[in-house]
């Protein structure tokens, strides 16, 4: 009998927490091993475990899995979260697509000049209510369901949610001129194995400090 | 009856041209309309008709579909280009993530600095004999066969393919330690539909110069 997946990866959120989030939305119990050193990560590429020399790397279904979409496609549609056929997995994957573009814009925040930073979290913040929010809370609009694609929980509203508790972090009110993305947050936030994620004590990963980004930094050599 | 599918770009390769290779493979005829002013890109966003107000935008099967991968995985599972099962399009999908992330590296290179450029060319075949090629390499000689997932022509073949003759561009002897992938390079470029997509007069673009680089500069404001 498989075990548990088994996810490889610092104590961060990073390009992981993704792959957190929708295995835990779908219920999916998982372990984690933490790469605390230059060290930890040399010896998972010497071990010749990871596919590219890189992580996120999860070891799943006999498996040694790498590349963040890779990882997210498999398990989504494993778990009966990618739609029912080829034109609702196009939709899903373009929205997943743009959130995941928001997500990484705010995931690299920490690690751009301090004299920068100002600068980028408007960005961030502007194409938040001007280029993504708009397309979601048009896509609830138009069908008038509970969420994105096939009247049916996908990776799509996972991922969803999860970009707006992070855009969120960084400007509390920015869902303000977004009625129906304040409603989707509140019911996607109540599912069952969605708000247990978001429980204190689950392996949900708190938002990067300027201490942990050292640590990334001495990991990654960047 | 469905039309060609439209390709909404710059007459360059970027990001769309992974998507022209697909489908010449497939055996897909395509239209192209190109964006050749910053005026061409301003309409297509004031028409509504970019998701995300980016390009590559594809008009397929009723859909005017945006991001990358995206398209890239509804023209491979519609054409039967991504394995049978869902493990055999993990593997596909894990291998295009690492044809993409080296075709990504040559793709900027003509955007970065001058002063750079030479030490992220010298990084581009670092990464391509060190961490991608010997990947692809051993996949074919683990399991001997011409194909890199399942015995059979997926996408994955013709994004490698595509990534060789790319990083070629740059150092053309970039292969020489790798035998299986040149007799791979030989037999996947004599597939018919893709030894015609090689041949003069295709829809494949032609690599940047310098002139080119104004224009996406212009167009894309960048």
């Amino acid at each position: 009998m498989a075990g548990k997946p088994k996810l490889h990866y610092t104590k961060g959120r990073g390009k992981m927490e993704s792959i957190r989030w929708l295995l835990a939305a779908a219920g999916v119990e998982f372990e984690e091993e933490f790469i605390e050193t230059k060290e930890d990560l040399e010896k998972l590429r010497n071990d010749g475990v990871l596919l590219f020399q890189q992580v996120p790397m999860v070891e799943m279904d006999g498996m040694k899995m790498v590349q963040t979409r890779a990882i997210l496609s498999y398990i989504a549609a494993k778990y009966n979260l990618y739609g029912k056929d080829l034109k609702e997995r196009a939709w899903i994957d373009m929205y997943v697509e743009g959130t995941t573009d928001l997500m990484g814009m705010i995931m690299y925040l920490p690690f751009q000049p301090a004299d920068t930073k100002e600068k980028n979290l408007a960005l961030i913040i502007e194409r938040a209510t001007t280029r993504y929010f708009p397309v979601y809370e048009k896509a609830l609009k138009d069908h008038g369901q509970d969420y994105l694609v096939g009247n049916k929980l996908s990776w799509a509203d996972v991922h969803l949610l999860e970009a707006i508790l992070m855009v969120e972090e960084c400007k509390p009110d920015v869902l303000s001129a977004f009625p129906l993305l304040q409603a989707f947050k509140g019911r996607i936030s109540n599912i069952p194995t969605i708000k247990k994620f978001l429980q204190p004590g689950s392996q949900r990963k708190p938002p990067i400090d300027e201490k942990f980004v050292a640590v990334v930094r001495k990991i990654f050599n960047i």
